[in-house]
């Protein structure tokens, strides 16, 4: 409990002093994973809308690999991206291997599959409710799944949210393509479990407790959000309108 | 053929419903099947010609068919067999005894159905307006439509549907789940728009109602199913002839002495 209690007095100072390593390593972590999110939710919203509204041959088997890819491991993510940019890979002329865009591209890869999924989801029971009254107003398939996205918006936010500490806390893919490279590649998590392999437990903890305290500033903000879009609209977001 | 079993003997040639005049929709031996191995079978072989500017009101119990009845007459959904002749450029209308209205304003919403169906943008928010003034929410344009109480909502999806001057309104229980201030509201302004005659083509009015007090004060003609079968189509002062019905449709007769109780 000791070694605990110190490494944690020890963290506290680290990141109120303004530690220039830890929040070095900090800000390149939420770059990554802010970016990666950026792309993978602009494809992802997308994607999921428009599945949810179209039917087509082959949807269902669509579907079943897309809801298995949520369950694939960052290290194998990490590993495939690795294939592709390493310079006998079929991307290798770019030079991203080991790069700030190699954690990005994995990271959105990664969080891609969920985004998409979890839209679908979404939307694909708004459009079960009330797609047939869109439809009977004129609205095609494109159009309903963009509609029924943004009618749905509130919701949608929670599987941002769910995106972005899926890539935020991930450690097997930025492991990989990112090298841990320090000054360079260095994220939150690969520092985490480097510091803690070193015996560095207060570094390391304070990069959690950051880790942590971001993961939690972003879900009170989005709960603020909704909070106060339900204000503005003067009811509650999932009041059924009888 | 108009579904009357039992009906054989029965002269009903002088008030026999249907279209006297153009045709606005047809069905010839409709079936619809629903479920993903078409195990419900929700209509069956229905024959039905709606003639333009009838007032047509649906009745039966829960899940006869009703519901599915509107949707294949606005072709929302396919015919697992037979043949749905649709209203030649005529706009139809639906409304949805719970109507579905996006998280924007009440004017928007109204807007966005009118851009839907292709009016040009710059003539959407004048016509949303009048479509507001017409049913008394002219001051309820900057809400949100979800902060509207359930008599408003259905007004509002009047509105909706009136903005586009539709030739065809298909009603689906539009004032069921109201309270009754709201419901007289609702029907006196259903009422009023099926009562205003357009030079060109008279108002067609189809809709599914529990409430026989309505179908009595809004529809000429009522069509009875059951089962998903088509029963009895008569005249409104027929339909509710208890002699006259148990004659040609004791079933039908068996379901209004129901609904009275």
């Amino acid at each position: 409990m000791n070694t605990f209690s110190d490494s944690l007095a020890t963290a506290f100072a680290l990141i109120t002093s303004g530690d220039p390593d830890l929040w070095t390593v900090v800000v390149r972590s939420l770059s990554v994973s802010a970016t990666a999110c950026a792309i993978a939710c602009g494809v992802g919203l997308l994607l999921g809308s428009r599945l949810a509204t179209s039917r087509f041959a082959g949807r269902g088997a669509l579907l079943t690999l897309l809801n298995t890819s949520l369950a694939i491991p960052s290290v194998v993510v990490g590993l495939v991206v690795y294939l592709l940019l390493s310079r006998s890979g079929p991307l290798g002329f770019l030079g991203w291997l080991f790069s700030f865009q190699a954690m990005v591209v994995a990271q959105s890869l990664l969080v891609l599959p969920l985004v998409t999924a979890l839209t679908r989801q979404v939307v694909e029971d708004a459009e079960n409710s009330h797609g047939e009254q869109l439809r009977s107003l004129g609205a095609g398939n494109g159009l309903r799944a963009l509609l029924l996205a943004w009618d749905e918006r509130y919701a949608l936010l929670t599987v941002l949210l769910t995106a972005f500490g899926r890539a935020v806390s991930e450690v097997g893919a930025v492991m990989i393509v990112g090298g841990n490279i320090e000054g360079f590649t260095r994220v939150m998590t690969t520092a985490i479990a480097l510091e803690t392999s070193k015996g560095d437990l207060p570094l390391a903890l304070g990069l959690g407790l950051v880790l942590l305290a971001v993961v939690l500033v972003l879900n009170a903000l989005v709960s603020l959000l909704r909070r106060w879009g339900e204000r503005a609209e003067g009811g509650a977001p999932f009041m059924v309108a009888a | 053929m108009r579904g009357m079993p039992g009906a054989a003997g029965l002269s009903l040639a002088p008030d026999s419903p249907g279209p006297a005049g153009a045709v606005c929709l047809a069905l010839q031996r409709a079936e619809v099947r629903l479920g993903i191995t078409g195990q419900i079978h929700a209509l069956r072989g229905v024959d039905l010609t709606i003639g333009v500017g009838e007032r047509v009101a649906l009745v039966g119990s829960n899940g006869c068919g009703k519901s599915t009845l509107l949707r294949v007459l606005h072709g929302l959904v396919p015919l697992s067999a037979g043949t749905r002749q649709p209203p030649n450029d005529m706009r139809v209308a639906m409304l949805f005894q719970r109507p579905y209205l996006l998280r924007l304003s009440v004017l928007n919403n109204i807007v966005l159905g009118l851009w839907l169906q292709g009016v040009p943008w710059r003539d959407t928010a004048q016509r949303a307006r009048e479509a507001l003034q017409r049913v008394g929410m002219a001051d309820l344009a900057q809400r949100n439509a979800r902060a509207l109480s359930g008599g408003q909502v259905q007004r509002l999806a009047l509105a909706r549907a009136w903005a586009l001057r539709p030739a065809v309104w298909l009603l689906d229980e539009p004032t069921a789940s109201l309270d009754p201030h709201a419901k007289h509201e609702v029907e006196a302004l259903i009422a009023d728009f099926c009562a205003q005659t357009d030079a060109q083509i008279p108002t067609t009015l189809v809709f599914a109602s529990h409430n026989l007090g309505q179908v009595k004060r809004l529809a000429s003609r009522v069509i009875y199913l059951e089962q998903g079968r088509l029963l009895a189509d008569l005249p409104v002062h027929q339909f509710f002839n208890p002699a006259w019905l148990q004659a040609v449709c004791p079933s039908a007769c068996l379901f209004l002495q129901g609904e009275s109780l």
